[in-house]
């Protein structure tokens, strides 16, 4: 039952990612801006920019180039960066490893964060610490992350020094695990605090409603410990819906982190993304969302199954 | 049933003048109001009343399971006499599931969708004894057995929306009895069930009970359970005792207008369809507007001026036999 239920599952990822590619395509081909001003500089003559374009094969039709594109990838093929020469693949892997490194940081404090404070929030309901912790959480669930990195810039890197504004440039470099950690406290707090913020509010509503229901009662009647109470009847019958709030968390999460990238030059994939729109790359820009997509499909898939294993009538449906 | 051994049962559970309130905006609603009872070894003790006559809310006051709005504002919960209501949280976990356990009214939602029901028993044992979780497992299974779930075994793997509501109360019954507490209270425990189930389990609560030698708080409007089940009735109106006697006194010769009013309005199989149905005019009272003097008093045929100002005490009348009226009482003076 669960594995047929697997395989139409990621059955439906293709259909998805087609989907994605063709508005990346048609949003890119939408933009404003040349790939040909962006190489040759404004000086080049109408003649060099006709050459290139033949070259690249843009001076074909909209369709066309599509087909081609999706061609090339169905084989595996990402093609070459049109602004690096690189080949997409070797450009973009090593930036998701750092992509998914800071959203992983990103994940791991948007979840610690909202779970607690949600849980919390729901014990004390209607306590001084439910209210405020409702009205910090609207105010950072409703903050852009670009600004609230700015601000956190501001604060802990100009003001107190606390913190490194950038300078992650590689992995693998000299400073070794603890300058790497150095360097993604910024960013990864950024990234967070909306997703933390949403997933406090979402906990808190579920674990409130989860409270609420007549079995609950009758645990207590039952003469059950308070951990084992909220454990048992009140924490695992809420999981799904923060399951699932947390999954659609990480697509924002991943969103969030290319804004946060962009402002403490984070070496990973929204960086790159965000040069390469910038430069009109289209094989870099449709290979990094595509990989963006499936992540986050994936991911979702992921706290589906993790449902369907807490609640056995679902199992059955 | 038999209520020949009244005189001699002693009294496992006493409670007086019970008071609980629920808190609306700035308004102090008390639903249950100087209730005063007790529950005798081995025998059965059913609370009638219409809904919202504070009967549920009086059971669950005994295991002092109301929550904010809600809370129990006076009154003595004496089990073995000792006062229950002085205990913490933990000290009542220690009672509740126990000592006390308690059957409730919609076996549909009140078990855990997430859980097997072998694990859903099993967890009440690892509560209260000192045993492990493959001995509470197979306790369990001996529970579900000893509550008439066939294939026990099996079943007991299963998760609760693979029980009908007939299986589902055996199991909230086995839950109930899983530590042999001495009390059982069961709150409306068929009033969800098909009519051809509500029987079976009744009897099956009647059999345990015995089993047992335990003590079963009934809590029900109908008053057919009541006759089946009960040796002492207690009859609440607007959270408030307006009697309470033998079940023998109560159907033969009640005192209070509203035992009266409410055994005119119940359907006998003996009834030919010539006898019209008498249904009590008017409505209870608003709780957050309570008339003054007897809460009755709106709705009786026989008040007199008396009954509109003060509340009547519950005193007794006859041997086994109390009731809270001035008319009954003897009291004609208005």
């Amino acid at each position: 039952m669960l594995r047929s239920y697997l395989g139409k599952r990621l059955a439906a990822i293709l259909p998805v990612l087609f989907g994605v590619s063709v508005i990346i395509f048609l949003l890119m081909h939408l933009a404003p801006g040349d790939v040909t001003t962006v190489l040759l500089g404004p000086q080049a003559t109408e003649q060099d920019r006709v050459a290139l374009r033949h070259t690249l094969g843009l001076d074909q039709p909209l369709p066309v180039q599509y087909g081609r594109w999706l061609e090339r990838t169905a084989e595996g093929d990402f093609g070459t960066s049109i602004a690096t020469s690189l080949p997409v693949t070797a450009l973009i892997l090593p930036r998701f490893v750092n992509t998914i490194i800071l959203t992983v940081a990103s994940l791991f404090l948007a979840v610690l964060i909202g779970y607690s404070a949600g849980l919390f929030a729901a014990l004390r309901a209607r306590s001084w610490f439910d209210r405020s912790m409702m009205t910090v959480t609207l105010i950072f669930g409703s903050t852009p992350p670009f600004w609230l990195g700015l601000l956190l810039v501001l604060l802990f890197a100009l003001k107190l020094q606390w913190l490194p504004v950038s300078g992650m440039i590689d992995m693998a470099g000299d400073g070794g695990v603890l300058d790497t950690l150095h360097h993604l406290v910024l960013p990864a707090v950024t990234t967070a605090l909306a997703p933390a913020a949403i997933i406090a509010r979402m906990v808190r509503s579920s674990i409130l409603e989860s409270l609420g229901r007549p079995h609950v009662l009758v645990a207590r009647a039952k003469g059950l410990r308070r951990r084992d109470l909220l454990r048992r009847h009140v924490v695992l019958n809420a999981l799904p819906p923060i399951m699932t709030i947390t999954g659609l968390q990480l697509g924002y999460l991943l969103g969030g982190a290319l804004f946060s990238e962009v402002v403490f030059a984070w070496p990973g994939l929204g960086s790159l993304l965000y040069s390469s729109i910038t430069a009109r790359d289209m094989p870099v820009v449709q290979a990094a969302t595509l990989l963006i997509a499936l992540t986050f499909v994936l991911v979702n898939i992921l706290v589906d199954l993790v449902n369907v294993l807490i609640d056995p009538r679902l199992q059955e449906s | 049933m038999a209520n020949v051994a009244v005189a001699v049962a002693e009294v496992v559970l006493e409670v007086a003048d019970l008071c609980t309130d629920f808190a609306v905006g700035r308004q102090t609603i008390r639903v249950v109001d100087r209730v005063s009872f007790s529950l005798r070894r081995g025998q059965t003790t059913a609370i009638v009343g219409e809904s919202g006559s504070g009967k549920t809310v009086t059971a669950l006051s005994l295991l002092q399971l109301i929550e904010p709005p809600g809370r129990i504002s006076g009154g003595t919960i004496r089990y073995r006499g000792r006062d229950l209501r002085p205990l913490d949280e933990t000290a009542m976990q220690q009672v509740r599931g126990a000592r006390i356990g308690m059957v409730f009214q919609d076996p549909l939602s009140s078990l855990n969708p997430s859980l097997r029901i072998g694990t859903q028993i099993a967890e009440t044992l690892l509560a209260h004894e000192r045993i492990s979780s493959a001995e509470a497992e197979r306790r369990a299974v001996e529970l579900l057995v000893r509550v008439g779930v066939p294939d026990a075994a099996a079943r007991a793997r299963d998760y609760p929306h693979h029980f009908s509501g007939g299986m589902r109360q055996r199991v909230l019954i086995a839950m109930a009895i899983a530590c042999n507490p001495e009390i059982i209270i069961a709150d409306e425990p068929t009033t969800a069930l098909d009519v051809t189930v509500q029987a079976k389990i009744l009897r099956l609560l009647h059999d345990l009970q015995q089993a047992m030698g335990a003590s079963l708080l009934m809590i029900t409007h109908d008053l057919g359970v009541v006759a089946a089940l009960a040796d002492e009735v207690v009859v609440m109106y607007a959270g408030r005792v307006v009697e309470r006697a033998d079940v023998d006194r109560l159907f033969h010769a009640p005192l209070h207008p509203y035992t009266r009013a409410l055994l005119d309005c119940a359907i006998g199989l003996d009834d030919d369809r010539s006898t019209p149905l008498t249904p009590i005019p008017g409505a209870p009272p608003d709780l957050r507007r309570r008339p003054a003097g007897c809460q009755f008093a709106p709705r009786c045929p026989v008040a007199i001026a008396k009954c509109h100002r003060l509340d009547p005490p519950l005193l007794p009348m006859n041997p086994g036999q109390d009731v809270a009226c001035f008319v009954a009482q003897g009291d004609a003076d208005g």
